[in-house]
This record gives structure tokens, C-alpha cells and sequence, in this order.
């Protein structure tokens, strides 16, 4: 069947590397992507390993990386992606990589700081040329027209003439959200003694650290006296502002004022010469940085894989132990060769026994991958159990659809996910970050299908946009009933109500060939009918799904050499399950093809009969459905009954007799075979078919790992699981009924409440076509976010539940791990 | 339209989905895939079988009729056949 059906052959393999070569050889496994090195340092810490130093290295270089890679974005530029093979490059070329990347790192961190430096100088020279430009009103004028009275002394202060009452001047930037309370301190503080005008500047300056614009005030405060001008300081101080040298001639101002603005040219031009440069610095680093990250990474993954290898002095050679698929050993053979070849001593490759469980490995295509994703999301099965995804690719989509179906729902999902399958391989469509997209995309196989089988599962239930359509003619013929019952124009008048009645002759015809008759989706007692049926269909659905489960199994007890407990475990349970719940789908199908129309009044409730026969009593109004049926019940019971003890005691028993036979015989001489018997019930056995050597003796080990008390609590756990599941499993198949019903309803009431009223709106046609395209959006919306995206989540996980409770617990332990092969490959890629 | 009963549909049924789990399985190509495919042909045709079968036995012999209002069933006493 492939490797599909089960994990592939994987075992372990033992690699000689020459010291020479072993650095080649692990790049060229890591490129392959073949092994699963096993840690044989593992009591080493990573301090103390061999390689450490060659890793750390790396490690400061992707530091390094990393600065690079934060000043590339904060300049707005993107890194593009490494194009074509990188291979690791070999030791001697790190230090050749290293040294440049020290020097861009350096030249980087130069021109930063230059730039920074530069860019606060112009601010400074930008705020003092505002400073001096700006205009401050009456002061300024007050100097222009009152020349000669500037020095009159503008207060008569009492304290006497050694006071200087010559008017100063302080101009200066303060930053905006400052400015009003550096207004208010300095009239507090002063007392009047100043007068202060503040003025926003008319451009906005650059910060020039954070590079965010802001509006600066400037502000000129004449005040006289020395006190006052120490106090303006030591606020003016206080609040960073900036404070520039005032001259109070004009001519003076003025030619400082173009003084600046020149110096605020020259700086310029250099800050552009210096950006220019950076920019060259930057777009080096864009084309030489990808390749790098990517070289090193690689280096580092094999100086890690090679810190997993123990050290051979004798040999001068690392052993590395790795899992290897067996299909995949001649490929490893290649490989190891080809590195090896230039040192002139090849590495060596031999498989070695092991009693640890190897990893699981099965190989997927992209359609098969997401299903086996959802098997794995439950657990990763056991070395070469069987594997229950090829099974799940349809039954999970069927069971979907089955609470799902709906034409027009299946049909809008399946051109979705179609749209996604036809639109896989671009660019565009690989490369979407979005995690929501990714996840929808990841899973598109898995839409496809489940809308396909939504659209079939539609088709039989006839609900398209929950109409229902007449393909075929229906089975129910009303123009029968009515010519029949004399329903004349005035009777149907005065009922409201009536009902079809298919023992008149001519009024039931035969079956729907093809799913439910059109005509129940008309009636107001539907829902009478197609609860019993999909609650029937549901319990048919899950008894023939955990049946299979079970036999799924035997495929386990046969790969693995438990005859036993094909006879002790999977017979039991399948009598028990089938005895009893077999028996109900027996009694709904024969009830469908054996009570008629004429015994209807009559017919007997498979409920009842149900319920009579684990009580062991009968109903004395239930008529039984066939001859015999009151002798058949007790004795499924009984036999049923009869299983839970096999089930319980048979295989402890067993393995008992098994452990005590061995035991006696071992005196005499070791038996090898008798190590399969006796391994627990769920070990699996790890490659027996390869066995060079024995590593001890097997008995030995094994009779340590068989504690009888433990092997009967299994048992026991199994049993208890097995038997009550079987009811609780089937009761919780009754979701299939629950979650149809409520989408058919949901869906139903979207139609009648929107687009049938907006459909039998009256008036113009005109008028009812303009009221039509909001009606229909509003359907259309709704129905995308209910019906499709809410009811499609819901029905999805509830058909995942099923599927990893009630399915996979008949047979899937899932207690394995997956092969995760040395390799490059990132992640998601 | 005169109905044979179960026949017609069971006979059209079992053999299309006979011919998509026996017949179709000889004619996919030897590959790593021809298993998976082989199974996913006879599960399909299982499930979708059962189904229809489970659809159609359901309705062989109704106990009880639909109930319709008298409009619906005016409409339908001329309209349908």
C-alpha cells in the first residue's frame, strides 16, 4: 500500500566519520536531509562539548547579523531573499566572512554617528536662525522708535541708583507643551519685572532623534536687573531650553542671521554627502548579508549536529548514531562517499540493533499531507502501527458533509478552495504572511474535498440553499389524495392543515430515487420525519465506523505477531459491539423494510425493544418486529455479557502462562523466541527483522518489564474503556443528527426571513429590484459568516472529534514520535 | 410516472458504485500513490453507497404522510402529477 498505511522501515545506523571529512559529510547529510542524529553527549552540558568554540563564533556573527539587519529596516529597506544552493561554507572561509562583516558593522556604526551629530547641529542652528528671524513685536519696536529713550530708566525704583535698569535681553526655543508653563514661572517668579512674548515658529523642525516634526516657540524676554536676568537663566535652564546670544541692533542681527543661514547651507550638503554614503553602505549590506545568514545558520547546524557525535581517539574518527529509513540507506552510502572521498579515508555506515522504539516516518505528498497533519495533530502513531489517515482522507470529509449538506454551501466552499488549489504555485500566494490566510491555504485539499461531498450529502438531503429541488418526480402524489378524500376548493378552505395518508392507494408511489422527496421540505411535519431519519442514519453511520476501527486493529495484531489477541481482544469486541449495537442497526433497517403504511398504526418501537432488552422485560403493547425476536435479545445479551470477562482476564491469562512457560524452560537453555511473547501487550517491536547482534540477553530484559499486576490493570482500563465507550460512542455519533439539523434550520430561517421577504416584496418591478440588492447582500454576507465560516468551524471540529475519540481509540495508541531529519530546510518553507 | 419501487435506483446505484470500487481500481497506474488511491476509490463509493442507501430505505415505507397547508396543497393538487 505505500508507506501510507504505516511508518516505514526506519533503523539505526552507525557513521564513521574521519575527522577530516566529518565537517563535509554532516553538510552534505544536512543538505540531504536523510538522519536523525541521536545525541550521544547528552551528559555532556554545551559548554563542554568539542565544538563549542566554532559554534560560538557563529553565534557572535549572527549577533552582528542582527545589527545589520535592525539598521537595513530602520532605514525603510527590506533584505531581499538568497537566491540559488548556499552550501556551508568551509571553516577557513568564516574567518574571511567574519572580517567583513566586522567592518560594515563598523563603517555602519561611524556614519550613524556622524549622521546624528550632524543632524543635531542643524537643529540647533535651524532654532537660533528662527530665534533672530522671528519678530517679537512691541520690544523690538519699542527699541526701534524709542532709540534714544532706551536708556531711560523705565521704573523708578525706590532702593536707589546702584541699580542697573539697563533693559537685557534673552531669546531662545523652548519646546511647545513647556512654553505655557515656562510663561507662568517666569511671571510668578519675576513679579513683572519682564516682559515676555512668545511666538511659534512658522516651519516645523525635524527632532533629531526620533526624527518626528515639532513646532518650537521661541520666545524673547526683555527684563532689567541683575537678579531678575540670573533668575530668567536658572528657569530658562531649568526647562532645556535652548538660550541664544540677542544683540540688540538690528545690523548686527541681521548679519549673524546670514551667518547662520550659510552655515545652515554648508551643513546641509555635507549631512547629504553623509547620507549618500550611508546608503551605499546599506545597499552593500542588502546584497551581501541573505547569502551570509543563511551560510552561517548552516555552519552552525552542523557544528551543533557534530557536538552530538562522541569522539573516537583509536579511530581519529567522530561516531555519530542516527535513524535512517532503510529505503533511504543507499542514498546515505552516496553521500557519505562523495564528502568523504578528498580525505582519502571514506566514512562507514552500518545499521546496529537497538531495543528503542524508532521514530515514525511516513512520507506525504501536499494533497495527503494535510490529512495526515490532522492523524498527527492527535498523536503520532507508533513505529509502524497502523496509520489511520488514508482512511480519514474521505471519512473525515463525509462525515463533514453529513452535518454540513447543502448544494449551495458545499458548492460556494468547494470553488474556494478550488480558486486556492489552481492558485498554489504563485509567488504571490506562497510568500502571504497572514496567519488565517495560511492556515485556509495549508488546508485547501482538505476544503475541496469536504465541499465535494457537502454537494453530494446536499443532493441527498435536497437542500440547496435549504430549497429543496424536484430533479425526479415525487413519490408522493397529492392530486391522489385529494381526488380520493374528496378535498374539494371549499373543504381545503376551511382546514388549514391536512395530511397525506400513504395507505390511500396512489398517494405514495415509491421511494425518491435519489434522496429525501422534495415534497417533505413543503410540510409542516418535516421535521417529524427527517429527525427520525438522520437520527437512524447517524447510528448506522457510527456503528460501521467504529466497526472499522476495530478491524483495523487485527491489521496491528497481525503486523506484530499477537495472534493472541486477535482471539482474546478483537473477537470479543467485536462480538459485543456488534451483538448489541449491530443488533439496533438490524432492527432500523428491518423495521424500514418490513412495517408498512397498513401495520403503521401498530408498529412497534424499536426504542421500546430496545430498552426492554438490557432490562430483560418486555412491553406488552409493543408487538415484536419478527418471529423469535424475544428468544434472540437475551441471548445477544447474554453473549455479550459473556465477552467483558474474556475481554478482561483472556490476555493477562494468557501472557501469564506464556511468562511461567518461558520461565521453566529458560533453565535449560535461553529460548530467543519467547522474547516476543512476552513484551507488554502495546510495546511494539522495533525492527526484529534485522537482528545481527543480540545486545545481552532479551529473556533477561523482558521478564523484568512483565509485572502482572500491571498487565491486568491494562487490561482491565481497556476493557472498561472498550465497553462503556461502545455506548457513549455511539450516543455521541447522534452529533451527526444534531448539527445537520441545526445548519438545515439555520439556513431555512436565512431564506425565509431574508431573501423570500425580499423576494415577495409587492410594488413596481422597478422598486422591488432597487430593494433586492441590499436584501441579497445582506443574504449573502450572512450566510458567508454563518452558514459557511461558523457552521463550517463547528462541523469540522465536531467531524475531527469523532474521528480521534470515537474512531481512533478502536485501534491508535498515537504514542509515537515523528522522524525529524538533520536538515537545512527552514521550517514553513 | 409510474415508480418501480426500489429496484430501478438500487440496480443504477450498486452499479456505478460497483463499477467505481471493482472496475476503476485495475486501471490506476503503478505508482508510489496506486494504494492510497485505491483506497480512497472504494472508501468513497462506500460511504456515498451507504448514504443513498440509507436515504432510500428510509423512505420505502413511510408510516406516516407529510402534512401541508391548504395552499400548498391547492397548488400542488394542479401543478404536480
Amino acid at each position: 500500500m505505500g508507506s501510507l498505511f504505516r511508518s516505514e522501515e526506519v533503523v539505526l545506523v552507525q557513521l564513521f566519520l574521519p575527522t577530516a571529512a566529518a565537517y563535509a559529510c554532516v553538510s552534505q547529510l544536512g543538505e540531504l536531509g536523510l538522519v536523525e542524529f541521536r545525541d550521544l553527549n547528552a551528559s555532556v552540558s554545551a559548554f563542554q562539548r568539542r565544538f563549542v568554540v566554532d559554534v560560538r563564533r557563529c553565534e557572535e556573527l549572527e549577533k552582528t547579523f542582527a545589527f545589520l539587519q535592525e539598521e537595513v529596516r530602520q532605514a525603510g529597506l527590506a533584505l531581499p531573499l538568497p537566491e540559488g544552493v548556499l552550501p556551508a561554507p568551509l571553516p577557513r572561509d568564516l574567518l574571511r566572512i567574519q572580517e567583513e562583516t566586522d567592518r560594515l558593522a563598523q563603517e555602519l556604526r561611524d556614519v550613524r554617528g556622524n549622521q546624528q551629530a550632524l543632524r543635531a547641529q542643524l537643529h540647533q542652528l535651524q532654532l537660533h536662525s528662527a530665534v533672530l528671524g522671528q519678530g517679537h513685536g512691541p520690544p523690538l519696536a519699542a527699541s526701534h522708535t524709542d532709540g534714544p529713550l532706551e536708556r531711560r530708566p523705565l521704573l523708578q525704583s525706590p532702593g536707589g541708583p546702584h541699580q542697573d535698569l539697563r533693559v537685557n535681553f534673552v531669546a531662545g526655543a523652548v519646546e511647545p507643551h513647556k512654553a505655557a508653563a515656562l510663561e507662568r514661572l517666569l511671571w510668578r517668579a519675576c513679579r513683572g519685572f519682564l516682559i515676555a512674548s512668545f511666538r511659534e515658529m512658522q516651519q516645523q523642525l525635524e527632532d533629531p532623534v526620533t526624527g518626528e516634526p515639532a513646532t518650537w516657540m521661541t520666545f524673547l524676554i526683555s527684563y532689567w536687573g541683575e537678579q531678575i536676568g540670573r533668575k530668567i537663566h536658572k528657569i530658562t535652564d531649568c526647562f532645556h531650553c535652548h538660550v541664544f546670544p540677542f544683540v540688540e541692533q538690528e545690523e548686527a542681527r541681521r548679519t549673524a542671521l546670514q551667518q547662520l543661514q550659510q552655515q545652515s547651507l554648508e551643513l546641509q550638503e555635507v549631512l547629504g554627502e553623509t547620507e549618500r554614503f550611508l546608503s551605499q553602505v546599506l545597499g552593500r549590506v542588502q546584497r551581501l548579508l541573505p547569502p551570509w545568514q543563511v551560510q552561517i545558520r548552516k555552519m552552525k547546524a552542523v557544528y551543533l549536529a557534530l557536538n552530538q557525535c562522541s569522539v573516537s581517539t583509536t579511530h581519529k574518527c567522530l561516531i555519530a548514531e542516527a535513524w535512517c529509513a532503510t529505503r533511504d540507506l543507499p542514498t546515505l552510502q552516496q553521500a557519505l562517499q562523495g564528502s568523504s572521498s578528498e580525505a582519502g579515508v571514506s566514512a562507514v555506515v552500518h545499521r546496529i540493533p537497538c531495543r528503542d522504539m524508532p521514530p515514525t516516518l511516513i512520507r506525504t505528498n501536499r494533497f495527503t499531507a494535510s490529512f495526515q497533519g490532522i492523524v498527527d495533530a492527535y498523536g503520532v502513531g507508533r513505529y509502524q502501527e497502523v496509520n489511520p489517515a488514508p482512511y480519514t482522507i474521505i471519512t473525515f470529509p463525509f462525515l463533514f458533509a453529513v452535518m454540513f449538506g447543502d448544494v449551495g454551501h458545499g458548492l460556494l466552499m468547494f470553488l474556494f478552495a478550488l480558486a486556492m488549489v489552481l492558485a498554489e504555485n504563485r509567488p504571490a500566494v506562497k510568500t502571504a504572511q497572514n496567519e488565517i490566510w495560511r492556515t485556509f491555504f495549508g488546508g485547501r485539499y482538505l476544503l475541496l474535498l469536504m465541499g465535494l461531498f457537502s454537494v453530494y450529502t446536499g443532493f441527498i438531503y435536497n437542500e440547496c440553499f435549504s430549497c429543496a429541488t424536484a430533479v425526479f418526480p415525487s413519490g408522493w402524489s397529492v392530486a391522489a389524495m385529494a381526488n380520493q378524500s374528496g378535498w374539494s376548493d371549499a373543504f381545503l378552505a376551511q382546514q388549514p392543515l391536512l395530511s397525506l395518508d400513504p395507505n390511500v392507494t396512489g398517494v405514495f408511489l415509491g421511494p425518491y430515487p435519489f434522496g429525501i422527496d422534495p415534497v417533505w421540505s413543503l410540510a409542516v411535519n418535516h421535521l417529524s420525519f427527517l429527525n427520525s431519519f438522520k437520527m437512524k442514519m447517524s447510528v448506522i453511520l457510527g456503528v460501521t465506523h467504529m466497526t472499522f476501527g476495530v478491524v483495523l486493529g487485527v491489521f496491528n495484531h497481525v503486523h506484530f505477531g499477537q495472534w493472541h489477541r486477535l482471539l482474546l481482544e478483537t473477537l470479543p469486541e467485536l462480538v459485543f459491539l456488534l451483538g448489541l449495537f449491530g443488533y439496533l442497526v438490524f432492527l432500523v433497517a428491518y423495521k424500514w423494510l418490513r412495517v408498512t403504511a397498513a401495520g403503521a398504526a401498530s408498529a412497534p418501537s424499536i426504542l421500546i425493544h430496545f430498552i426492554n432488552m438490557f432490562l430483560f422485560s418486555s412491553s406488552p403493547t409493543n408487538r415484536p418486529l419478527f418471529s423469535g425476536q424475544e428468544v434472540v435479545q437475551p441471548t445477544l445479551v447474554v453473549l455479550a455479557l459473556a465477552m467483558v470477562p474474556v475481554l478482561l482476564l483472556g490476555t493477562p491469562l494468557f501472557l501469564c502462562r506464556e511468562h511461567r512457560r518461558c520461565h521453566s524452560r529458560r533453565s535449560p537453555q535461553p529460548d530467543k523466541d519467547t522474547a516476543r511473547l512476552l513484551d507488554l501487550p502495546d510495546t511494539s517491536l522495533a525492527s526484529q527483522g534485522s537482528d545481527e547482534e543480540k545486545a545481552g540477553c532479551p529473556g533477561d530484559q523482558a521478564e523484568a518489564e512483565f509485572v502482572l499486576s500491571e498487565v491486568f490493570m491494562h487490561q482491565a482500563i481497556h476493557t472498561i474503556e472498550f465497553c462503556l465507550g461502545c455506548i457513549s460512542n455511539t450516543a455521541s455519533y447522534l452529533r451527526l443528527w444534531a448539527l445537520s439539523l441545526a445548519h438545515a434550520q439555520l439556513s431555512q430561517v436565512l431564506w425565509a426571513m431574508v431573501l423570500r421577504a425580499g423576494l415577495s416584496l409587492g410594488g413596481e418591478m422597478g422598486v422591488a429590484a432597487v430593494v433586492l440588492v441590499p436584501v441579497f447582500a445582506a443574504f449573502a454576507v450572512m450566510t458567508v459568516a454563518i452558514l459557511l465560516v461558523m457552521e463550517g468551524l463547528s462541523a469540522f471540529l465536531h467531524a475531527l472529534r469523532l474521528h480521534w475519540v470515537e474512531f481512533q481509540n478502536k485501534f491508535y495508541s498515537g504514542t509515537g514520535y515523528k522522524l525529524s531529519p538533520f536538515t537545512f530546510a527552514v521550517e514553513g518553507e | 410516472m409510474a415508480y418501480t419501487g426500489l429496484t430501478a435506483p438500487l440496480v443504477m446505484m450498486s452499479m456505478f458504485c460497483g463499477f467505481v470500487s471493482f472496475l476503476v481500481p485495475w486501471f490506476i497506474s503503478k505508482g508510489p500513490n496506486q494504494g492510497v488511491s485505491i483506497t480512497i476509490l472504494v472508501t468513497c463509493s462506500v460511504c456515498c453507497y451507504l448514504f443513498w442507501l440509507i436515504a432510500i430505505l428510509a423512505q420505502l415505507n413511510p408510516l406516516f404522510g407529510p402534512q401541508l397547508k391548504n395552499e400548498t396543497i391547492w397548488y400542488l393538487k394542479h401543478h404536480w402529477p
